[in-house]
């Protein structure tokens, strides 16, 4: 009894202890500010982690270096503080993303924090962000629901799109396509019952039947699916010489081989996340050519190519061809709005929201919260994947169909 | 379309069995529950990729590096990590319970390892990618080497434990750990030998699913699940059981997926596991419980 009073009193003791110390530290830590501190999960190991390293990590590395670099962020008086990065690893679950981002703002008190990877994690980060009141900049999060989100969560930004948009511009081409006499108008499409699969084949249907497009084979598969094989020789079997793969990277990169070995080639071919990855036009050289899927680039945008050509050298690895970049330009808004605005979050949430940026991406602007001029499809061309859709919007490429046969090795 | 399913689904299922039947070997005979069994085959699977993207050297020669790079690794993690607690084991559950929590730890120390050596990008190449005509029916060769290797391996491996008299000392142990000393058994070197054997399966299992399939430094787990139902499936220690589980699982997921909905393939999985478990609570193969 008598010694666990003496815990108890112990423990109070150095509560207060601790309240006397941080309450005197923020006190002097205000009059004399050496550094911006920038806080962020991410899934470093984990089922994630393979994502997460490839379009996230990457460029927050990369931006940490290059603003240590320029000697640090600057601020609107001119001055320039370096950046004292605090990093968690959420170990691929969102139970962690939530109790780190709780950490960033209650015990670590950053002045910033740079979102997680995913829709999912993104989606349970936002009602934190919000709570503390920091602006969230999801890019690596696909939502139909953004607009609802940024009714809801003032300060969050969606950079992404939805899945709508991916599905429409997708049967647009399609329909297309159809009336010009290149493709016979019937889809066979498998899709991974998981977040992205969903979202997308769900969007999809609907907008192929609009476009009057005839799915003729439309199957999900559960997540670390392994052989294709019975859902490419049924894709082959069905008369439709489109096919479509809502798919996670390793399915990605599966379904490319086993459609070799089956000998499959659909006229029009479009796969899932880890099309745009750079092993896999590596894996696949000559074969990439012509597939299709979500993202892209502008090849004539000369500062892109700097930024891909910096990834590769300052990370070691090249950038993926569609959120990667955006990640980056992110950033640079983020950098951008602190410099017009200081380190006042709810100032730079609004600046983020109405300013307009000059990044990677070109001139920047966001509507009601949302980056929405993205490449909604885009496709192999010459070793690059190109954005194609919007067609109308500048620096757009060429389609072109139906995509070659595979070439033997 | 019959003949397509059943040559695919056999396919599929030489990559189960290749993978599981390393694990059937170190539980069932050296009595250790490896969960750091599928790191393994990500090692192997790295060492493979390593050689043939930053050296040229072909698979298949790592393939005879791994064999016997997994058989010494195996030793080593036996000899160094395993055999203090066989010594101070008091019994089997025991003896369980340590190996499971060491191993366990061993898992995030191969895959810290990995993450530091290799990062967690998704890793894949192509090798071997060429079509095979068998029946009419188009084959991956690499997903056909996988085939072939599980049954000469399995097929080998069987021979040697029911041929030999040092096999049958393997078998001895596995069935009766406790009276193989009896008849002059050394039973710490015969499950050394177990593990490490069990360590080379599960090298070259890396080898070649690395050929064809993606894989992150901390995807092993998912290995080691797989492996662990086939294990259990097809009775624990033996190698023909795990052979035939796991082709029974690649043919039943394959059927599955071509006839009914792909999306059924786990269910399969796990459907078919709990029938075999309900009809025979040992496996497939496995003995009785006395």
């Amino acid at each position: 009894m008598i010694s666990m009073k003496r815990r108890v009193l112990l423990r109070t003791g150095a509560v207060a202890a601790v309240t006397v110390a941080t309450g005197f530290g923020r006190a002097a830590w205000a009059e004399e500010r050496k550094s911006i501190r920038i806080g962020y999960a991410i899934s470093k190991t984990g089922p994630n982690a393979g994502g997460a390293g490839i379009t996230t990590l990457p460029n927050y590395l990369l931006w940490a270096k290059d603003v240590q670099d320029a000697g640090g962020l600057e601020l609107p008086d001119g001055s320039r503080l370096p950046l004292e990065i605090v990093e968690y690893d959420d170990r691929s679950s969102a139970e962690e993303v939530v109790r780190a981002i709780e950490r960033l703002a209650n015990e670590d008190k950053v002045d910033f924090i740079l979102a997680p990877w995913g829709t999912g994690f993104n989606l349970a980060a936002a009602p934190l962000f919000d709570r503390y009141g920091y602006p969230q900049l999801a890019v690596s999060a696909v939502t139909d629901k953004a607009p609802d989100f940024v009714k809801r969560w003032k300060k969050s930004f969606w950079m992404l799109g939805g899945g709508h948009d991916y599905a429409k511009a997708l049967a647009a081409i399609m329909a297309d396509a159809g009336k010009a006499g290149t493709l016979n108008g019937k889809v066979a499409m498998v899709s991974v019952a998981d977040g992205f699969g969903i979202d997308l084949v769900s969007a999809a249907r609907p907008a192929f039947e609009e476009a009057g497009i005839e799915v003729v084979y439309d199957k999900t598969y559960p997540v670390g699916t392994s052989d294709f094989t019975p859902m490419i020789n049924e894709a082959k079997a069905s008369g439709a010489d489109s096919f479509v793969a809502f798919s996670y990277p390793p399915d990605t990169f599966a379904i490319t081989q086993q459609a070799q070995v089956a000998d499959f080639n659909p006229k029009l071919l479009y796969l899932g996340v880890g099309t745009g990855f750079p092993v896999y036009a590596k894996n696949n050289s000559e074969n990439a050519t012509g597939i299709l899927s979500l993202g892209g680039i502008d090849p004539a945008n000369a500062a892109n190519a700097d930024y891909r050509k910096r990834h590769e050298a300052v990370t070691g690895i090249a950038p993926d061809y569609w959120g990667s970049v955006i990640t980056y330009a992110s950033l640079q808004m983020l950098q951008e709005a602190i410099r017009r605005k200081g380190l006042d979050r709810e100032a730079v949430a609004a600046e983020i929201a109405s300013g307009s940026f000059e990044t990677v991406l070109g001139e920047t602007k966001l509507e009601d919260n949302q980056l929405r001029k993205l490449w909604w499809t885009g496709q192999w061309q010459n070793g690059q994947f190109v954005g194609i859709a919007p067609g109308d919007r500048a620096g757009a490429s060429q389609l072109v169909l139906p995509r070659q046969s595979w070439k033997k090795a | 379309m019959l003949v397509t399913a059943v040559l695919s689904g056999l396919v599929l299922g030489g990559t189960y069995a290749l993978l599981a039947m390393g694990l059937t070997l170190q539980y069932g005979i050296a009595r250790i529950m490896n969960l750091a069994y599928g790191e393994l085959i990500i090692v192997a699977a790295f060492l493979s990729y390593a050689l043939f993207t930053y050296a040229g050297i072909s698979p298949v020669w790592a393939l005879l590096i791994a064999l016997p790079g997994g058989f010494v690794l195996g030793y080593a993690i036996y000899g160094l990590l395993m055999a203090p607690l066989v010594r101070r084991a008091r019994n089997a559950a025991s003896l369980e319970i340590d190996s499971i929590l060491t191993t366990f730890g061993l898992l995030f120390v191969i895959q810290g390892l990995l993450l530091v050596t290799f990062g967690a990008n998704f890793t894949s190449y192509s090798y071997l990618n060429d079509a095979v005509q068998i029946f009419g029916t188009r084959l991956a060769a690499n997903r056909l080497l996988a085939l072939v290797l599980a049954v000469v391996l399995g097929a080998a491996i069987y021979l040697v434990l029911t041929r030999t008299l040092w096999g049958t000392a393997l078998r001895a142990v596995a069935v009766a750990p406790g009276s193989a000393p009896l008849v002059g058994i050394d039973v710490e070197r015969a499950a050394r030998m177990a593990f490490a054997l069990g360590g080379a399966l599960a090298a070259a299992g890396g080898v070649v699913i690395s050929m064809y399939q993606t894989f992150t430094a901390t995807s092993g787990v998912v290995f080691t699940m797989k492996a662990l139902i086939i294990v259990i499936m097809g009775g624990v220690g033996n190698i023909l059981g795990a052979l035939s589980a796991g082709l029974l699982l690649g043919l039943a997921e394959t059927m599955v997926a071509t006839y009914v909905d792909p999306g059924l393939t786990l269910a399969t999985t796990y459907g078919l596991f709990l029938a075999v478990l309900l009809w025979r609570p040992t496996g497939l193969f496995g003995r009785a419980v006395r």
